[in-house]
């Protein structure tokens, strides 16, 4: 039996062959025929999973409840010191300079990744703006949420915190930021779906265990990780009941 | 365990008020007119088990309170109740979550040192093996629009 493995689909471009080549690592460690499914969207990827087809799945946190409470998936490990954090920014050259002052209409740029995008309408909450009454600018990248900002066509976006650090020093010379987030607790996870989970531990320790193999560092540097650490049941239903409580 | 607050701990001028916590346990409070600031980009997360005790708090949390970890640990989360807040409001946060329902509303919360900062809270019941395990709150910046209807609004109300 071939199990599939899928990553949300939000990774970065770059990080495309990084994820090839740990899958491959992960079926010589396992032994396992492991087909890794990439998604061009959520959408398909929510679809494949409500069919059964996916068994390991490196997760944003958005889907994380629907993964774990509706089809049984439990957490293997997560990126050590990562978290997913969002940021409000608007033209270098705009006099806003508080979210407070955006007004009800404002176009705001974002792409289609949810956790970012809901972090960030958090965000937008002090200036009483929500979906009902923002205009949104739908954008494929983040790098067409800087270009919509930079055209004129938005006059906010809301960027990852850390795709926006990547962006390059002249573009982020145009922009500036209102609002960063610090949650700290909000993160994507390695998931295993009901198929696996007879070797849950196994996979986990080997995971973990990654640091110590100089090539398999090499692996995580490709995935711009500084290695796994274990998410435990109790810290994913946490992080689970925390985005329920933002999710209104 | 919840203490009266004291006089020592308090900045600025202050008033004294005595609050019903939990229907028989009396707290003495002192409380100013200085507001902190809702911190941008942050979340106040806290965790209680099912009678309220807290049993987790972030460094949010913290801050803005003005407690030290080891004091809030242990307490009831009436240790934050400022006496603006109708008993009403709160009536209706406990009568919803022990219903097994999320809760959100505006609330302006005491700090040790007698100020005052309002937040936008959700609490949710987190149930574990089909059982209730305990609750947790998430409080994020309000808009200053919705801080003012809840005022008047907890103005009406005893």
């Amino acid at each position: 039996m071939t199990l599939q493995f899928t990553v949300s689909p939000d990774f970065a471009p770059d990080r495309l062959s990084g994820w090839y080549i740990f899958n491959t690592w992960l079926q010589k460690q396992t032994g396992e025929a492991i087909h890794l499914e990439l998604y061009n969207d959520f959408q398909s990827q929510r679809n494949a999973i409500a069919a059964g087809k996916v068994d390991l799945i490196y997760a944003n946190p958005f889907d994380a409840a629907m993964l774990v409470r509706e089809h049984g998936f439990l957490p293997l490990v997560k990126a050590i010191n990562t978290a997913d954090e969002a940021l409000i920014a608007v033209r270098a050259e705009s006099g806003i300079t508080d979210v407070a002052q955006l007004q009800p209409g404002v176009r705001v740029a974002f792409t289609s990744h949810p956790d970012v995008h809901l972090i960030g309408m958090i965000m937008l909450e002090p200036a009483d703006l929500g979906s009902d009454n923002i205009v949104p600018v739908a954008a494929d990248s983040y790098v067409l949420v800087a270009k919509h900002l930079l055209k004129g066509e938005a006059e906010a976006g809301i960027f990852p915190a850390q795709a926006y650090d990547n962006l390059s020093a002249m573009v982020k010379s145009q922009l500036k930021v209102l609002v960063r987030s610090q949650i700290s607790v909000i993160h994507h996870a390695l998931l295993a779906g009901p198929r696996l989970q007879a070797r849950r531990a196994e996979i986990q320790a080997l995971l973990i265990n990654m640091n110590a193999d100089a090539k398999a560092v090499e692996i995580l540097k490709s995935l711009d990780f500084g290695g796994w650490e274990a998410v435990a049941d109790e810290a994913m239903e946490f992080m689970i009941d925390l985005m329920d409580t933002l999710n209104t | 365990m919840i203490h009266d607050m004291q006089v020592e701990d308090i900045v600025g001028d202050y008033r004294e008020a005595s609050l019903q916590c939990y229907g028989a346990i009396t707290r003495k409070v002192y409380y100013t007119q200085i507001e902190t600031p809702y911190p941008d980009g942050k979340l106040i997360v806290s965790t209680s088990t099912p009678d309220g005790v807290i049993t987790h708090v972030n460094r949010a949390f913290v801050e803005m309170s003005g407690y030290r970890e080891e004091e809030l640990l242990g307490a009831p989360h009436a240790i934050l109740r400022h006496p603006d807040m109708p008993a009403a409001a709160f009536k209706d946060l406990w009568d919803t979550i022990q219903r097994g329902e999320k809760w959100q509303g505006y609330v302006k919360n005491l700090r040790k040192d007698g100020g005052f900062y309002w937040v936008k809270a959700t609490v949710i019941p987190n149930i574990r093996g089909g059982q209730l395990a305990s609750y947790t709150s998430v409080r994020r910046k309000p808009s200053r629009t919705k801080v003012e209807e809840a005022m008047q609004l907890y103005s009406t109300l005893s």
